[in-house]
């Protein structure tokens, strides 16, 4: 299998505080992952960095094996084929949840082809699908800003589904979401993992059992443990941090 | 409810044209002018306001970006404009001088500065009317909006663009008039600014160039491209996570904006006879502002409104009671913001929508969804 990311001695302090502290890691393609860890473990550091928004003060961020990702900005990571969703539900809350989801579609982002754009049929029988899986087909015509928030929850995760990124990067999807929903959520990111790649950072740990894959986990800025769930709740020092005796 | 939006752009132009027909008319057709041709100017005035009033709205209150210079851009439109107007009035100045204005020989210059070459032809003068405001703007936002520049800070440094220019157009090496700018105009393209019937083609112009710009600003703002600006406007950072490179978006829709803002300028010139320094005053800027949120910001049409009442207000204020008009301004502004968040449009389209209601459910249900 080959290698989607790789960070290799990645590091990053901010006011001499060591958010990211050596960190190594690679995610195959294709791969579902975890990344759990205690509050200030770097969980969200790493995302930032991976998507360009923060640049590390060392350290290699290797996509594909061969593009340098610190070298890019949000959008050119955007465009590479990384897909990100936050932890508090972002969405455009002044447009229609149809709209959110054009917006959202994989197609050519520059300005003149913005411009002159042109809603085929095809972008609509895809925005239809994409409704139609998140479950809000009946609030199409809604503002986004309208919805509650599992809603929003579910149409950002549809925003990101619509971008058909290689890479998702997935913090906490499962917040605010009843337990129906949140094992609706892990359902669907075992189904698409395989054609896509999936990191997803979470605290629920029903969430991240339901997602039955290897579990990564962050201390300090750096990996504590890795492996399946049984594997790591056993390790004595994730004990120790995280899980609680 | 969106029948109604929809509706307004139609029904504004639709009330602009039935002007456009009844000013002129009544000043041309009757021989003791029904309208007087003072008023001809004035409309003509607000006019070019109103497009200013578009242009500022379609990066404030579509893109977010709130400008505290889009005086500049009018100003620079207007010295454009001033300039042909200057070469135009050839050797009938005071000092009979064929190629230089009157504040040139005064100020003892020899020949013209280069950047007055070609503003003898008309069509120049008119691409300068788009290229310098869209030039500066370009240059500005170029930088400011690639280095995340957003927010307070970035109205603070676009005041600071139009006191920097108002500084420097005062100064008389500047080579633009200084102090006095650029007055005295004799006639465009052979007709006399004098005389009625150029006043009121003027004035159809005006008309034009602003139903013009409404439906550009609604073109960009209906398209897909629209969409991603209301969504920098809501959220930058997430559009950009979603691959919008949110800086070339800014520039785009600024320099249109600076363009529009550059064409309103060069009508308002010859309409009122001078463009000086003044017009790059922070305050005018300032003023601009004031009209959008007036009439009602991130609607077009509720703009163009808002600039005409601010301006027809100003016109009946000044006359009546000349010292407390810019008290009754500050006050209207203050009224507005906290008792029409919505502005003037948001208003009446408010109680339009409260009294269509009861008879129509499927609006109600809409204005409610």
């Amino acid at each position: 299998m080959s290698i989607q990311l790789a960070l290799d001695g990645v590091n990053r302090s901010f006011d001499g505080f060591k958010a990211i502290n050596n960190l190594s890691l690679t995610v195959e393609k294709g791969e579902l992952r975890a990344v759990i860890g205690p509050n200030g473990a770097g969980k969200t550091t790493m995302m930032d960095i991976i998507t360009g928004k923060t640049r590390p003060d060392s350290g290699d961020v290797l996509w594909n094996q061969h593009v340098d990702l610190t070298r890019l900005d949000e959008a050119g990571t955007a465009r590479l084929g990384i897909g990100r969703k936050f932890q508090k539900p972002t969405v455009f809350e002044t447009q229609s949840v149809e709209d959110n989801i054009a917006l959202a579609l994989k197609d050519d982002r520059s300005v003149w082809a913005t411009l002159f754009h042109r809603r085929t049929t095809a972008d609509t029988a895809r925005i239809t699908a994409l409704l139609d899986l998140v479950k809000l087909t009946d609030a199409r015509d809604a503002m986004a800003g309208d919805l509650s928030h599992g809603q929003k929850q579910w149409l950002e995760i549809g925003m990101l589904l619509a971008q058909d990124p290689e890479l998702l990067l997935v913090d906490e999807p499962a917040a605010g979401m009843t337990d129906a929903e949140t094992m609706r959520t892990a359902e669907l990111l075992r189904g698409i993992a395989g054609k896509h790649t999936v990191v997803v950072v979470e605290h629920d740990m029903d969430f991240v059992r339901a997602l039955n894959c290897r579990v990564t986990v962050l201390h300090q800025g750096h990996v504590l443990a890795e492996g399946s769930l049984d594997h790591v709740s056993a390790n004595e020092q994730v004990i120790e941090v995280y899980l609680g005796r | 409810m969106t029948a109604l939006i929809h509706r307004r752009l139609g029904l504004f132009l639709a009330g602009l044209f039935v002007l456009t027909v009844a000013i002129p008319l009544g000043n041309l057709a009757f021989t003791d002018r029904l309208v007087p041709s003072y008023v001809v100017s004035l409309f003509g005035k607000y006019l070019c306001y109103a497009l200013l009033a578009v242009a500022l709205d379609l990066v404030w209150g579509y893109c977010g970006i709130l400008s505290l210079g889009h005086g500049a851009f009018f100003a620079l439109g207007g010295y454009a404009m001033g300039m042909h107007l200057m070469r135009e009035i050839g050797d009938r100045g005071v000092y009979g001088n064929p190629v230089l204005p009157d504040f040139m020989v005064f100020l003892n210059y020899n020949a013209l500065p280069w950047y007055w070459l070609g503003f003898d032809m008309f069509w120049f003068a008119c691409l300068m009317v788009l290229l310098a405001p869209g030039a500066l703007a370009f240059v500005f936002g170029w930088f400011a909006f690639r280095s995340r520049v957003t927010g307070v800070y970035l109205s603070i440094i676009t005041q600071a663009m139009t006191y920097a220019l108002m500084l420097a157009f005062f100064r008389n090496e500047m080579g633009f008039g200084g102090n006095n700018g650029l007055t005295d105009f004799k006639d465009v393209l052979g007709f006399n600014l004098q005389s009625d019937t150029t006043r009121a083609g003027l004035f159809v112009l005006s008309a034009a160039a602003l139903a013009a710009g409404l439906l550009i600003a609604k073109a960009i703002t209906q398209s897909k491209l629209g969409k991603v600006l209301i969504a920098i406007r809501d959220a930058e950072s997430r559009t950009r996570f979603i691959g919008y490179r949110v800086e070339h978006y800014k520039l785009f829709v600024f320099v249109v904006s600076a363009m529009m803002a550059g064409v309103a300028g060069a009508l308002y010139t010859p309409q009122v006879g001078i463009i000086n320094p003044g017009e790059f005053s922070p305050a005018n800027s300032i003023g601009i502002v004031i009209w959008v949120a007036l009439g009602g910001r991130g609607t077009l049409v509720g703009a163009a409104l808002g600039a005409i009442i601010v301006g027809a207000a100003q016109t009946l204020l000044t006359g009546w009671f000349p010292e407390i008009w810019i008290f009754v301004l500050g006050a209207l502004f203050i009224f507005v913001t906290i008792f029409m968040p919505q502005g003037v449009l948001g208003v009446i389209e408010g109680t339009l929508r409260r009294k269509a209601a009861p008879r129509d459910l499927t609006d109600a249900k809409e204005a409610s969804a």
